[in-house]
């Protein structure tokens, strides 16, 4: 636990990839296996579910802590974060504790099912003999809150410079759902034959918005172009007459989609396709919205699965009769897979169509056209581009229509979490509706940290009322709110609800009286 | 009541002084030399002997009388005393007693030692003022052997690894608790206004390598810098580089506030009483009556209340206890700072 809190640490202080990549190759290469394994798991995002109640975690803190249950409450408000403020508040040893992170985390698996008592003795056993620093790591672990700023492609950076193996390999090798109480280190890394070989994904390819200019792209004939829809990024996998669906956010969804199933009889063992998972209704795209109601729902009802039935966009082939075709240019891939889905013609998986254009300007009117068609912007991918591994300039590009955008005034703030802990950068915003202010969203990114400062002091300076953790403010600043898409809604209060808002600008030079009304909101509505 | 809150400040009636008043006033009796309790613009001021040198330094030509530490002066029938506070050099509690009421004003505050400041010593009283910047049990400050350890690793592991340290701390008090306790041959380089902050002090600046417009980087090679948080962020730092930035302040005991200013090391050495201290000092005092300013006022006052079962109150002050970007007085480190 000593070597992983300090690997912990080390990627906490610095925001350089390479210190991060060097920290994590330190620890890899002197960890014993057991405790490697599990540090991969926790750092490429497989953290078990919370083992024991946050209330509990409270009061047993609160106990050790010998303070009133308020003033832990007041000291967690500031600390923004449970973990620390329990490793904050309870009295630690300066002793020096030897447990190794595989003990610990095969305990955490054991101890869901325990009664009350025997999980608080467990726990304080714990509390009693770790350090600070490690009390703290230990308490994220707890509360499921483990996170840590190294991406996975770092890891896989790290992991490759440790084994001298390939990064591409690597990132291959630790895609899918192997569990680290399960896996030995030598079999995930080198060794074929693993339980869950035949349901492992590949590595997605994911673009950046365009962000050169034309004139850098060359031929526009050399650039494959689609649709880029709003939906689920997946791969359906179809290997020993079993199918498997993942999702980008590296999820296996299969039992979401259960329209999917029949594909394992007629796709041929040996296939994966890479695409987008839409809501598809009498030959039209639905609303991104239908299809995350559908995903919310414990069961997929007979009645949802009319109503809000789906279908893959597709995109790529990746595996064609178990043969990797990563490696094979864009061109041939996307002809292998036209050949499939024509040789196994079903609803459930349509070809993603090509989009033809002689010039830049052509293309950015087929973009512009993209709202119509229920989609975002548009796909370029370099005709002759191998299938790479994580997010990468140069061959494929995303380019995205424009956001819509409103003025809004600040009228709550509430303040962050973690790295914004005890700064107001929870805001929510106001239009206007004749002499009123609507709030109708909240944004929490979009501005500097010195932006973020700046207005963190003007509010506190300008609150007008606190109601918990939350303050109004006096309307004053008024933003620029980006966002992607705009929905009619009867939860919200203005009547829509609004797509990945963010800030845009903060715009100093707008006065509160000069922000949109809710009269534009609803012609952003009509528009779309 | 011998003490009122006012509009300008912490008032005495009888002797017609304001502690750290926020306007100008006739007579101002002074705790301690930052720019958020000593204010230009009053007739006369009073304040402890070390004070003097860095108020003139700071407010220009006033008119200043002096105490030392437990010496008394009478004024209109008030016995005013100044009483060590901890918190920087020639910090003072401010005693005033008037027909067996006794008023304790301690300004700024800590009860931990350090190997630079006088020590704070508890002062009897029935009303005792005091400040709550780190009014919350999360604030349990390490022991100011243990930060100095950290720091001189810190600095030593940056030059083995070739990288400068850059020290980020106020110039007044905490710059020259972190000179005296680094223990290090590198070469140190100071920022313009803890340099001139250290000679209005008469702290010993041979050792240290004043920062100008035409300094070279290998005058370094490696080494350290000291520098106050107007240089945070600003393009003045990149002619350290590479450079590991450290932050010395009692706020780096929370991860949040290290990480947004993407500090790589968060030194919690603060010239602030903690939890513990901010109850010691208050429990030592044996007051009754005790009224909470700056900091998180109504928390530490509901604890005293409950808890402690004091006659405790808040105390709406324009004191602003301890900041990291905050530091009013300090001047753009482009600039070469004259006064």
């Amino acid at each position: 636990m000593k070597a992983f809190t300090e690997l912990y640490a080390a990627l906490d202080q610095t925001t350089k990839t390479n210190a991060k990549i060097s920290a994590m190759a330190e620890y890899f290469s002197t960890a014993e296996p057991i405790d490697s394994i599990w540090a991969i798991a926790l750092l490429t995002g497989r953290r078990p579910k919370r083992p024991i109640n946050t209330n509990y975690l409270k009061t047993w803190a609160n106990d050790l802590a010998g303070i009133p249950f308020w003033l832990f409450e007041e000291s967690y408000a500031v600390v923004g974060d449970l973990a620390e403020t329990i490793s904050l508040l309870i009295p630690t040893t300066q002793k020096i504790s030897s447990v190794s992170l595989n003990k610990i985390m095969n305990e955490v698996l054991t101890i869901y099912n325990k009664t009350e008592s025997e999980k608080k003795e467990w726990l304080l056993s714990y509390w009693e003999v770790l350090s600070k620093d490690e009390l703290f790591v230990f308490n994220k672990l707890i509360t499921g809150s483990f996170r840590v700023g190294a991406s996975q492609q770092l890891v896989f950076k790290a992991l490759a410079k440790t084994h001298k193996l390939d990064e591409k390999l690597i990132a291959h090798k630790l895609m899918g759902s192997w569990l680290p109480q399960e896996t030995k280190l030598k079999n995930l890394l080198f060794d074929g034959n693993n339980s869950f070989d035949h349901s492992r994904p590949y590595p997605f390819y994911l673009a950046y918005q365009l962000d050169v200019p034309f004139d850098d792209l060359g031929d526009i004939n050399d650039w494959q172009i689609e649709r880029k829809y709003d939906g689920i990024r997946g791969q359906i996998i179809i290997r020993n007459n079993e199918i498997h669906i993942w999702s980008r956010g590296e999820d296996l969804m299969t039992e979401k989609f259960p329209e999917f199933n029949s594909l394992k009889n007629s796709i041929p063992n040996g296939t994966v396709i890479d695409g987008e998972i839409l809501p598809f209704k009498d030959g039209k795209i639905m609303s991104f919205n239908e299809m995350q109601k559908r995903i919310g729902r414990k069961n997929v009802s007979k009645k949802i699965l009319n109503d809000v039935p789906l279908c893959m966009m597709c995109y790529d082939l990746l595996e064609l009769n178990g043969e990797d075709l990563r490696n094979e240019p864009m061109k041939i891939r996307r002809e292998k897979l036209e050949k499939l889905i024509e040789r196994y013609p079903t609803d459930y998986l349509k070809l993603s169509p090509l989009q033809y254009c002689n010039s830049w300007d052509q293309l950015d009117e087929i973009r512009k056209l993209s709202k119509t068609e229920g989609c975002e912007g548009v796909m370029l991918k370099q005709k002759n581009s191998v299938y790479e591994t994580g997010r990468r300039r140069g061959k494929w590009w995303k380019w995205k229509v424009d956001p819509l955008t409103v003025d809004a005034v600040l009228i709550y703030a509430q303040a962050g979490h973690g790295r914004r802990a005890n700064l107001y950068t929870d805001y929510t915003f106001a239009v206007k509706d004749g002499d009123m202010l609507l709030p109708f969203t909240k944004a929490y990114s979009g501005l500097t940290d010195k932006e973020l400062a700046e207005v963190d002091s003007w509010i506190k300076r300008n609150t007008v009322e606190k109601f918990g953790p939350v303050r109004s403010v006096k309307p004053e600043l008024v933003f620029e709110i980006a966002f992607e898409g705009i929905n009619a809604s009867t939860r919200h209060k203005s009547g829509v609800a609004v797509r990945f808002p963010r800030i845009l600008r903060w715009r100093k030079d707008k006065h509160k009286d000069e922000i949109n009304t809710k009269d534009d909101l609803l012609q952003l509505l009509k528009a779309i | 009541m011998l003490i009122q809150f006012t509009n300008k400040g912490i008032y005495c009636k009888q002797a017609g002084v304001y502690i750290d008043p926020w306007m100008p006033v006739d007579k101002a009796i002074i705790t301690h030399a930052h720019s958020d309790h000593a204010r230009v613009g009053s007739k006369t001021y009073l304040a402890h002997n070390d004070s003097a040198s860095i108020l003139k330094y700071r407010l220009g030509d006033i008119s200043l009388q002096t105490l030392a530490y437990h010496e008394t002066a009478d004024i209109n029938g008030v016995k005013i005393s100044l009483h060590p506070a901890g918190h920087i050099i020639g910090s003072a509690q401010v005693r005033l007693e008037y027909k067996g009421e006794i008023w304790v004003v301690s300004g700024d505050y800590k009860v931990k030692t350090d190997e630079y400041t006088i020590p704070f010593e508890p002062v009897k009283c029935q009303h005792f003022i005091t400040e709550s910047t780190f009014g919350l049990p999360i604030y349990d400050f390490p022991e100011s052997y243990t930060v100095n350890k950290s720091l001189n690793d810190w600095v030593k592991k940056n030059a083995f690894e070739g990288f400068n340290s850059v020290i980020i701390g106020y110039a007044l008090g905490k710059a020259q608790r972190i000179l005296t306790a680094l223990e290090t041959d590198l070469p140190v380089l100071l920022h313009s206004t803890i340099y001139n902050t250290n000679q209005a002090l008469g702290f010993d600046n041979s050792r240290y390598m004043k920062f100008t417009p035409d300094f070279k980087k290998e005058q370094l090679n490696p080494g350290i810098v000291l520098a106050t948080a107007t240089a945070l962020g600003s393009p003045w730092m990149k002619r350290f580089e590479p450079y590991k930035l450290g932050i010395c302040s009692g706020w780096m005991q929370l991860r949040g506030a290290r990480r947004r200013r993407n500090a790589d090391m968060g030194f919690v050495m603060s010239d602030h009483a903690d939890w513990q201290g901010l109850n010691q000092a208050v429990k030592a005092t044996g007051a009754e009556n005790v009224y909470v300013t700056h900091g998180y006022k109504s928390v530490f006052s509901k604890w005293l209340r409950e808890e402690l079962k004091l006659n405790s109150t808040e105390v709406e002050t324009l004191f602003e206890g301890e900041g990291i970007e905050n530091e009013t007085t300090e001047v753009n480190p482009e600039e070469s700072p004259n006064s």
